[in-house]
């Protein structure tokens, strides 16, 4: 065990893969840096220096700075990855979507599927999510749903450090396409970590807080606030189950319907627009299912239906606070019966 | 056409403009004044000069992540901006675009633009609609090297030559795209790709305004004639990082303050001017000396200026849940 930041065990996952598997590579832009360019090789190690370090220890062979072409690369990766290699592709913001999802949802996503159970495609791509960073519409969005809303996609969301190292190298490992989101306001955030490489199997939620009175599921980085939340609120006397679904494809349902069930309340903490997010996904999981053991109607946090807005003023207000989190709870726990 | 006097000095203004714009977003950021990712244009600023002093409202631009210096060639009010890049209610985007999304569709402004080789479709549609339309307008993607290599750019090319539509595209070469080098991520030349496509393609010296300038004038007037798109490669450099805060390792030593001495746009523009005899220093002295106390009120607006409130937060959208 050690202090890593969540930088550092993301790194680190990538690293021990690469010493264990020399099938996998790393792809992306400036994902070493300074390509061609007379000053320092490895410069960024990544634009946010996620990969730093890699391309000295495993060489330009392994670590593959790309052209600004994302359909291009994210596309060889899944070719790739078709064909014998387990790339790690970065896709630098998850707002770049928009330039190669066909290679994404309509190639890699498939290809187990539509060539009847005869491909495997072990393919990662790691990209950034998330407001906070003043970083405005095109590079704070929170895409997640969308991805897990494809059949022949893994979508993780690590929520920590040690979330980050576990869910790397299961991705890498997984014979399946992964999507990791990492929550680019979370990067330095630290914690003890193991430092041999070790898995967390998808689909396995994690339970952060056991209470009595409420259940809330959130996402991300929201599980962080809803932990807050709970731990504050233990003074006022309500007590709080916090789930971290940790996967949004596969989803932990049993766990999430165990949970809610034992507390008869639920509150979803999601980062993303309201419709159609995880929050709407867990919601009706929960009143399709166990309807009946519900005290009191479900209630969603999520951030509002507009892009998201440069100005602290108003990036601040569009991302779900604590306050809002509290709000919503004491407002769930404060109805029924 | 000539540029007369007042052009020129127009000219200068306009450069000087965004060099001193640029220099005091690069200080207010330091000093933590500025959130966000901010990318500069210093060094570039004889690309969009020479460029956009062809340019009429009708005609449409569309820029990059590195957009100040096109908003301002493109004649976007200064004062907005600074406010915009702050965060503020007054800004040109009421604060809720930033540095990345500055956009004025009054001026022609088609956007700056967080997505790299975002512009170059757009500028086909605004293309379209001059064609259309009949406006006589013609429409311009300024886009950098690194977006060259990007799918829209390259399809773009392809979709101007055959529909024949009024575009350009200035392909702003600074050597690098994040710390990537142009040298190296570039396969062909860009001037091929255009001949590749049908089109016309002219390698400049984008530190040389009265190179840009020429250059631009060809493009632009056989856009305006209905004689199709044409591909402008410039070669410059930029001063500062890629974002504000980047170390700049990648680069060799010494290789900015060459150019800064060697080929500073603004400093061979003053030369060629005074040589010449075509401006006095004195009319020059006085642009620059009007040009710094318009950029320090421009700041102090920003800096005084209200933030938008949670009201605004909702607004300018047609659907709320
Ligand atoms: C689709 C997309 N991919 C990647 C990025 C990240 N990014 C922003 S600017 C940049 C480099 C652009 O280089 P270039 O086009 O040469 O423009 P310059 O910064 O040199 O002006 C990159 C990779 C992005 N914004 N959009
Ligand atoms: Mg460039």
């Amino acid at each position: 065990m050690s202090v890593k930041s969540y930088r550092q065990a993301l790194n680190e996952a990538i690293r021990q893969e690469m010493e264990r598997d020399e099938r996998v590579i790393v792809m992306g832009e400036d994902i070493a840096g300074g390509m061609g360019a007379p000053g320092e090789d490895d410069a960024w190690g990544g634009v946010l220096g996620v990969t730093k370090g890699l391309m000295p220890q495993f060489g330009r062979e392994r670590v593959l700075d790309t052209p600004i072409s994302e359909s291009a690369f994210i596309g060889c990766a899944a070719g790739a990855a078709a064909t014998g290699l387990r790339p790690v592709a970065e896709l630098m913001f998850v707002d770049f979507m928009g330039v190669c999802f066909d290679q994404i949802f309509n190639q890699a996503a498939k290809f187990r599927y539509m060539f009847g159970g005869k491909a495997v495609t072990p393919l990662v791509i790691r990209t950034m999510y998330g407001a906070g960073f003043r970083a405005a519409s095109q590079h704070s969005q929170c895409l997640y749903p969308l991805f897990t809303h494809i059949p022949g996609l893994k979508v993780a969301l690590p929520s920590n450090a040690y979330e980050a190292k576990g869910l790397m190298t299961q991705a890498i490992r997984d014979d399946d396409p992964v999507v990791i989101f990492e929550h680019k306001a979370m990067y330095d955030e630290e914690m003890e970590v193991p430092d041999e490489a070790y898995g967390i199997p998808f689909g396995e939620a994690n339970v952060t807080r056991e209470g009595d009175d409420v259940t809330m599921v959130a996402f991300g980085r929201m599980v962080n606030l809803a932990n807050e939340v709970a731990d504050s609120l233990k003074g006022s006397g309500i007590s709080c189950t916090v789930v971290d679904p940790r996967t949004t494809s596969p989803l932990d349902e049993e766990t999430i319907l165990e949970t809610v069930s034992e507390t008869g309340r639920l509150v979803v903490i999601d980062e993303a627009h309201p419709r159609c997010n995880m929050a709407t996904d867990v919601s009706a999981l929960v009143s399709q299912e166990i309807f009946s053991d519900l005290k009191a109607p479900v209630k969603m946090v999520t951030a509002p239906h507009c892009p998201v807005p440069f100005s602290p003023a108003l990036e601040d207000v569009y991302i779900p606070s604590t306050a809002k989190i509290e709000a919503a709870v004491r407002e769930v726990v404060g109805k029924g019966h | 056409m000539q540029l007369n006097r007042d052009d020129l000095k127009e000219a200068y203004r306009r450069m000087c403009l965004i060099r001193d714009f640029e220099d005091k977003v690069h200080d207010e950021f330091a000093a933590g004044n500025i959130p966000g990712f901010v990318h500069l244009y210093a060094g570039e600023e004889a690309s969009a000069v020479g460029v956009c002093m062809h340019l009429e409202d009708r005609d449409a631009i569309a820029s990059t992540h590195r957009g100040h210096g096109h908003c301002i060639a493109k004649g976007c009010d200064a004062e907005g901006m600074m406010s915009e890049i702050y965060g503020k209610k007054d800004g040109l985007c009421g604060g809720k675009g930033g540095s990345m999304h500055i956009a004025d569709l009054s001026k022609g402004m088609l956007g700056a633009n967080g997505i790299v080789g975002g512009g170059p479709p757009l500028i086909c549609g605004a293309a379209l609609t001059a064609k259309t339309l009949k406006t006589g307008g013609v429409a311009i993607a300024f886009l950098g090297d690194g977006a060259s290599n990007q799918g829209t750019t390259l399809e773009s090319y392809n979709l101007a030559k055959i529909w024949n539509l009024p575009a350009i595209f200035v392909v702003e070469d600074n050597r690098y795209a994040e710390s990537t080098a142009s040298a190296w991520s570039v396969a062909g030349t860009q001037t091929k790709r255009a001949e590749g496509f049908g089109m016309p393609g002219t390698e400049v010296d984008g530190h040389d305004f009265f190179a840009v300038w020429e250059v631009a004038r060809e493009a632009i007037e056989r856009a305006r004639n209905g004689e199709g798109p044409s591909l402008i490669h410039v070669k410059l450099n930029r001063y500062y990082g890629h974002f504000e805060g980047d170390a700049i390792t990648y680069k060799g030593d010494g290789e900015v303050d060459k150019v800064k001495a060697e080929q500073d746009c603004l400093k061979l523009f003053k030369q060629r001017v005074v040589e010449t005899s075509l401006l006095e220093p004195d009319e020059l002295n006085e642009i620059e000396t009007s040009v710094k106390s318009y950029i320090d009120q421009c700041a102090a607006t920003a800096t005084n200026g209200s933030s938008p409130t949670e009201a605004d937060l909702m607004t300018d959208v047609y659907l709320s849940y």
